[in-house]
């Protein structure tokens, strides 16, 4: 059985079952309100869901059961009587130490929890880095939207900031550094377009079994580091657009993405009205299309960066993505054929998964 | 002191009373303190720069106020979410 938690526009809501069939929807948590992200972590069971209240502001709940009794986790904040607060909590990541979780945000932040998601603090060495002031908002914000640790190095860990590039850290988030050699942003004049304040990533994902190797879908490019995220190759060619937001891996398989290509950052829908998942196995080379069971005509759907993900780290991997027309599917051989998990949902903004 | 009106889900996270009693010379003031009255209010009525949160309104005395609006200490502030879309 997989359980999906798809955070939406309205809510938070459960589904379950198994590949192939429609999912049932089991539960449903803040009714009305705008959820960013939600997860299972897997170590402890606890559910742990972003929630931005249109009247009262972001915060962190923790659950052990979606139909239960939410507790607001503390320290979801930045320093008092300064003159930014906190807008927007995009994604929450378990990290490799026991208990440990990253939550990242906008304005361009990382908090931290040790004690699984409880009480968290403010990542001051990347909220107080002295380039910050430069930094440069996206669209959606100054968004902190991927995080990934690396498998057995508690100390190591990746993130990303639409538009302030990639930021590594080699000792526990004490100092960090930019990891944007190669990066360029085709949306600025020639002479600006390795501008680090201006490089607007959408989404990370490190190959677990080769964890110096790392995919990112661009704003216009996708592209793979393979010495952690310092130096990056565009390996975008064959795709019929390199414009998306989320990347996806089989962890089985390190030279294995998986992107949703829309057709330009000025028309954020699904080419040609087909719904294609785009799959590399050659680490980029070449990309091949699979699309059997997704709608392949009139469909113009968006999938926003949060809202592809996989399951676990078994084989064969499971698929699952939401639009913001509010359908969601899913995959049960790696993309290879795809059905409906549920339709009619609010607009999904992510999609976590653990079987 | 003036007293500060709240309704669900203010209410519950400031032990279930509807009506609070908070020292302050103006709106800001007062509802500054009612969240350090009730910690778990923290940063449902102020952000962290002590602004009312943008879809938060208050009326004092019936009427539409804002942060500097002065309150005297027989005002009464009540605390209601902004008409939103979406």
């Amino acid at each position: 059985m997989t359980e999906l938690l798809v955070a939406t526009k309205k809510g938070l809501f459960v589904l379950e079952g198994d590949p192939g069939e429609p999912f049932d929807l089991t539960s449903r948590a803040f009714a009305g309100e705008p959820v960013e992200y939600a997860l299972r972590d897997p170590r402890s069971g606890r559910l742990i869901a972003s929630v931005t209240s249109a009247f009262h502001g972001p915060k962190i709940w923790c659950a052990d059961d979606p139909s239960g009794e939410w507790e607001q986790a503390g320290g979801v904040a930045l320093p008092e009587g300064g003159d930014a607060a906190l807008q927007r909590i995009w994604v929450i990541v378990a990290g490799e130490a026991d208990g440990a979780l990253y939550a990242g945000g906008d304005p361009g932040v990382l908090f931290e929890s040790h004690d699984g998601g409880a009480t968290w603090e403010l990542n001051r060495a990347l909220w107080d880095h002295p380039s910050r002031t430069d930094w440069q908002p996206g669209g959606g914000g100054l968004c902190l939207h991927s995080i990934v640790p690396w498998p057995g190095e508690p100390d190591r860990l990746a993130v990303a900031i639409s538009a302030a590039g990639v930021w590594l850290t080699d000792d526990g988030a004490k100092t960090w550094r930019r990891g944007n050699v190669g990066l360029r942003g085709r949306y600025l004049p020639e002479e600006d377009q390795a501008d680090s304040n201006t490089l607007c990533v959408h989404s990370l994902q490190r190959a677990p079994l080769r964890p110096e190797r790392i995919f990112m879908q661009f704003h216009g490019g996708v592209y793979r580091s393979d010495d952690a995220g310092e130096t990056w190759t565009d390996i975008g060619s064959g795709l019929p657009s390199d414009f998306g937001f989320p990347i996806a891996v089989d962890p089985t398989d390190p030279d294995s993405a998986f992107v949703i290509p829309l057709n330009a950052d000025m028309d954020r829908v699904t080419s040609e009205g087909r719904v294609r998942v785009y799959e590399t196995r050659d680490a980029g080379a070449s990309w091949s299309a699979r699309g059997e069971g997704l709608p392949a005509q009139d469909a113009y759907l968006t999938v926003l960066r949060q809202a592809f993900c996989r399951t676990g780290e078994g084989s064969p991997v499971e698929l699952y993505f939401g639009a913001t027309s509010g359908d969601v599917f899913g995959s049960g051989d790696a993309g290879g054929s795809w059905f409906e998990v549920a339709g009619c949902l609010p607009p999904v903004h992510s999609v976590t998964a653990i079987r | 002191m003036a007293t500060v009106r709240v309704r669900e889900p203010l209410r519950k996270l400031a032990g279930g009373q509807s009506d609070h009693t908070v020292d302050g010379t103006t709106a800001v003031e007062v509802l500054g303190g009612f969240e350090r009255m009730h910690p778990a209010l923290s940063g449902w009525i102020l952000d962290e720069r002590g602004h009312l949160r943008r879809h938060i309104n208050v009326f004092v005395n019936g009427e539409r106020g804002a942060e500097g609006t002065a309150v005297e200490p027989a005002d009464r502030i009540d605390i209601l979410p902004a008409i939103s879309g979406g």
